[in-house]
Parts: C-alpha cells; sequence; structure tokens
C-alpha cells in the first residue's frame, strides 16, 4: 500500500461520508427554510390567540394550541411515572430471567410500532371499550401508552448509566433497596429520564395518527371545559387545513406547520440543554 | 474476646467454590488482616460478614457466621439493615456520593432515622475530626466531595462510614488507590480507630499487613490456610505455602 494512494482513499472516503451528511441535512434545512419563509408572515399575536373563523380560513389557531398542549401535558401525566416506575423494577429489582428479557424485548419492538396501530388501540380501548368517548382522556391516554416505550428505554439507560458503586455503597450503609434506588440511583439519573421524556413528549405533540380517532376535532368553536371533550390539535389541525379546505391561504397553513415546528423544536432545544447542563456537571 | 466467628463456611458463586470450609474467629477491638494472591477470595470472605455477596445473583452460602456469639442471618429472612449498620464497609476505590462533604456523612443517619437534625452537625464534626479531617474541610462541608483528593476522599469514605456507629469496619484494600504518603496515614488512622473499632482489612501489600494487624490469615485458592498473630506469620510460618507466598516465592 503506497503512501499516495493511502492519502487518497481516505480523501474519497471522507467525501462520501461528507456527502451522505449532506443528503440528511440539506432537506430538513430546506423544509424548516420553506416553512419559516412561508409560515413568518401569518404569525402575529392574533394567530396565535383567537378562534378560527370563516371555516378556518380566517382568524388564529387558538384552540388548536390549547388542545395540543393540554394533551401533552396530561398523557406526560401517565407516562411518566408509570414509565418511571417500570424502568427502576427492570433495571434495580428485576432478576435477568427470561421473562425480564422478554419483556425488554417486548418494549423495544413497541417503541417501533407505528403510531397509527397505537390510534387504533386507542379507538379500541379507551373510547369504545372504556367508555370514555372521543376526548382529551382517550388521546392522552393514548399518548401515554405511545409514549411509554421510549420512556422506560430512556429511564433505563439513565438508571444504568448510574456507577455500580453508588448503590453498593448506599447498601452497605445499611440503607434499604428502595431508599437506595430513592436517595443514591434515582437523583443521579433524573437528568437523563427528563431529557427522555422531553424528546419523547415533542414526538407525541407532533404525532397526527394517535389523536386521530381518539379525541380530534374537525373544528370547535369553543375550548375544551373537561378531559372528557373533544379537543383541537396543531398536528391534525394542519392536516385539515391542507387536504380538506379548498382555497385557504397558503401563510395560513405555513403558520400552523411553523407553530408546530416551533413548539416540537424548542422541546428538543430544552432536552439538549438539559443534557448538556448534566453532562458538565457529572464527575464520576 | 471474638467478634466474628465462621465454622464450615463455604461459599459457592454458580458452581464455583470460592470459599471453602473457612473456620476462623476476629477478635474484638483488633485490626485482623486478609492476605493472599489476587482471586484467592478475601474480597467474598469479607462480604460474607455484611452479607454483601447477595448482590450477587446465583450466590450460595453454608455453614455459620456468627457474630458477638450470635448467627448474622439466623435461619430465614436477615435483618440486613440490622447487620450493615453494625458492620461498616470501606471499599477499594474512594467512591463518596457526589453530594456535599456534609451530605456523604449524614447519610446513613438519614437512611438509619439515627439522630435528629439538630444532632447532625455535631455527629459531621466527629465522625470528620475522628479521621482527621474537620481542620482541613470544615470550611468546605457544602462543597461537592468529588472536589476532594484521593486521600481526603477515602478518609469522607471512612468517616461516613463509622457514622452511623458500627461495632466492625471491613476495609477492602482501602490504600490500594493512594500513594506511599498517604497509605502511612491512613494506617495511622487505622490504629487510632481500632480503639473503638474491630477493623478487618483486605491487603494485597505483606508490609501493610505487618505493619498494622495484630492477626493475619493467609488464603490460598478459597482456603483459610494458616491464621495466627502476625508476628508468627510473618516470622513462624506454619504452613509451607503461607512462607512460599511471604517471602516471595508464590505468584
Ligand atoms: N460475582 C462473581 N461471580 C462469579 N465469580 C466471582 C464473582 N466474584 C468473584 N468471583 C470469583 O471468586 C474468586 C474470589 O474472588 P475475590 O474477589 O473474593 O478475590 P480477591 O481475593 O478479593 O481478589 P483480588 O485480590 O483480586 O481483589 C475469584 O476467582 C473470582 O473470579
Ligand atoms: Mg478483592
Amino acid at each position: 500500500m503506497g503512501g499516495v494512494k493511502t492519502t487518497t482513499k481516505q480523501k474519497i472516503a471522507f467525501s462520501v461520508l461528507f456527502l451522505c451528511t449532506l443528503i440528511v441535512v440539506l432537506p430538513v434545512l430546506f423544509v424548516l427554510w420553506a416553512i419559516l419563509k412561508g409560515g413568518a408572515p401569518a404569525i402575529n399575536w392574533q394567530f396565535l390567540s383567537t378562534m378560527p373563523r370563516e371555516g378556518m380560513r380566517e382568524g388564529g389557531i387558538y384552540p388548536a394550541i390549547i388542545g395540543t398542549i393540554y394533551l401533552v401535558s396530561l398523557s406526560v401525566l401517565f407516562s411518566l411515572p408509570i414509565g418511571l416506575f417500570a424502568a427502576i423494577y427492570l433495571n434495580e429489582y428485576a432478576k435477568d430471567n427470561l421473562l425480564t428479557r422478554l419483556i425488554r424485548l417486548a418494549i423495544v419492538n413497541l417503541s417501533g410500532v407505528s403510531s397509527v396501530v397505537y390510534g387504533l388501540f386507542g379507538l379500541a380501548l379507551f373510547v369504545n371499550f372504556l367508555k370514555f368517548g372521543v376526548s382529551i382522556l382517550s388521546g392522552a391516554l393514548t399518548l401515554a401508552i405511545m409514549n411509554l416505550p421510549v420512556i422506560i428505554i430512556a429511564s433505563t439507560e439513565a438508571l444504568a448509566s448510574v456507577p455500580f458503586s453508588f448503590r453498593e455503597v448506599s447498601l452497605s450503609l445499611g440503607a434499604s433497596r428502595w431508599q437506595t434506588v430513592r436517595y443514591s440511583v434515582l437523583p443521579n439519573a433524573i437528568p437523563g429520564i427528563l431529557t427522555g421524556a422531553i424528546l419523547s413528549l415533542a414526538r407525541a405533540a407532533g404525532e397526527t395518527a394517535p389523536i386521530l380517532f381518539t379525541v380530534a376535532a374537525f373544528y370547535l368553536p369553543k375550548l375544551p371545559k373537561s378531559i372528557f371533550d373533544q379537543a383541537m390539535a396543531l398536528p391534525y389541525h394542519l392536516y385539515i387545513i391542507s387536504t380538506q379546505i379548498p382555497n385557504i391561504k397558503t401563510e395560513v397553513r405555513y403558520g400552523t406547520a411553523l407553530v408546530l415546528i416551533g413548539i416540537v423544536f424548542s422541546m428538543n432545544i430544552f432536552a439538549v440543554v438539559i443534557r448538556a447542563k448534566f453532562r458538565k456537571k457529572k464527575k464520576w | 474476646m471474638s467478634k466474628i466467628t465462621t465454622k464450615n463456611l463455604n461459599l459457592w458463586y454458580g458452581s464455583f467454590h470460592a470459599l471453602k470450609d473457612v473456620n476462623l474467629s476476629f477478635y474484638e477491638k483488633k485490626i485482623t488482616a486478609i492476605i493472599g494472591p489476587s482471586g484467592c477470595g478475601k474480597s467474598t470472605l469479607l462480604r460474607v460478614f455484611n452479607r454483601m455477596n447477595d448482590l450477587v445473583e446465583g450466590v450460595k452460602v453454608e455453614g455459620d457466621v456468627l457474630i458477638d456469639n450470635e448467627p448474622i442471618c439466623g435461619t430465614g429472612v436477615c435483618d440486613l439493615v440490622k447487620l450493615r449498620k453494625k458492620v461498616g464497609m470501606v471499599f477499594q476505590r474512594p467512591n463518596p456520593f457526589p453530594l456535599s462533604v456534609y451530605e456523604n456523612i449524614v447519610f446513613g443517619l438519614r437512611v438509619h432515622d439515627l439522630a435528629v437534625k439538630k444532632d447532625y452537625d455535631k455527629i459531621v464534626y466527629e465522625s470528620l475530626n475522628s479521621v482527621l479531617l474537620w481542620d482541613d474541610l470544615k470550611d468546605r462541608l457544602r462543597k461537592s466531595a468529588l472536589s476532594l483528593s484521593l486521600e481526603q476522599k477515602q478518609r469522607l469514605c471512612i468517616a461516613r462510614t463509622i457514622a452511623v456507629k458500627p461495632d466492625i469496619v471491613l476495609m477492602d484494600e482501602p490504600c490500594s488507590a493512594l500513594d506511599p504518603q498517604a497509605t502511612a496515614r491512613i494506617e495511622e488512622l487505622m490504629r487510632e480507630l481500632k480503639n473503638s473499632y474491630t477493623i478487618v482489612i483486605v491487603t494485597h501489600n505483606m508490609q501493610q499487613a505487618a505493619r498494622v494487624s495484630e492477626d493475619t490469615g493467609f488464603m490460598l485458592l478459597g482456603e483459610l490456610i494458616e491464621f495466627a498473630r502476625t508476628e508468627d506469620i510473618f516470622t513462624r510460618p506454619q504452613d509451607k505455602r503461607t512462607e512460599d507466598y511471604i517471602t516471595g516465592r508464590y505468584g
């Protein structure tokens, strides 16, 4: 192998890798740019804070924003505690046997199931069987179920990254297993758990399929009053105005997309910031 | 008086026989050293006394372990919390929690609900003082324990252990991460502590065993080959294998 040839090979390899990166990044940047350019003119206070008018061709998207916020916050109330406790059980208590390995495998697979499947599952279980109807509750529970695997996986990883010696010391000092989890493991895993939870929420905020059959209203002239009401939600609203409403101004569509992307994006940034902060502090 | 006694102690990791028929007596308020080549079961033996081996899946223990002439875990369930309050442990790597100096020391107190909050300060003072850290750290109690030097960390770990007022302190190669000067100072501390505690120390370092301990046990491949007064072990070993080891003829 001659030296020249090696460096040439290296250059080619780098160029190919760089090209692949571009292929991944460029479309994203282009989409962002298009939405920003098309949507920015529509964004103003009135757009964010008033009801849609004229068959959604005019006015704002306030109820859709509120609906999405309700859905996301209610879903995290279900998914975070359950997911966290499941992760604690799997990582701290469960023996490593066939059953737990099967459970882990199932969780990993569930996280890859397409969201429309969760939507249909939510329709069958929450809307019809448990008779919650098409409601915020049904939608939030459906989103929670969809998020559970992701939260469990992220939390398990966060717990597993806490050094074994913390548990060892704590137990050797006479702490019970639960005290050990509570006082020496969990505090050090919280940032990782939060990051995972926020990322999964960001995903939930942007999904249409799970809320399609369980909560979403085509158009509601008023805000929901309880969790048993239907609600509008941003992704579904975007879908509606893009496909069902003829002659709508493009800037309304782009504006709605921009708000949705803005919410998802800021949640992601928030998660990244938490993680970066934690990395800096972590010294063991 | 005998503080810890084992009778026909056997331990298996799965099918691996790690401790074979160990019979010994450790005496109260003395330092007992356990020496032997790597992998002979020193740590395993130490971890029998506070049942830390329970963390390993597939461990099986047979035989009796008595502390103060009572079985540490009679038949059936045993009170690990009580046992571990009585038998503290210092590990090879200094391993303070990523908390403040103060919080490290009161960790055990909180866990056992041992003292009311207003006594915490006093116990922190006493514990740090008895490991000769008080003067160094009295202005840094709220600082992270991770910012300390290795030696200070190890002293802090000892302080954390004795804050819950154990009877016995188990030390698993407590100086192996430290430099010779720090090692010498920790040994000094051990001699100090033995007035109040029964200490069992595992060490790779035969000079250390000779310097600090009254009794020494020599282990080989899971067996306790010889157990005697330290000076006897080092000057008149009864067993050929002990002699080979301390004269450096063994691996
Ligand atoms: N969790 C475990 N599972 C299986 N075997 C183990 C486990 N822990 C230790 N062993 C084995 O048991 C034997 C004794 O281990 P132990 O850690 O007690 O040795 P040691 O004398 O402390 O060695 P060192 O001086 O290296 O610390 C070794 O052969 C080791 O491989
Ligand atoms: Mg060892």
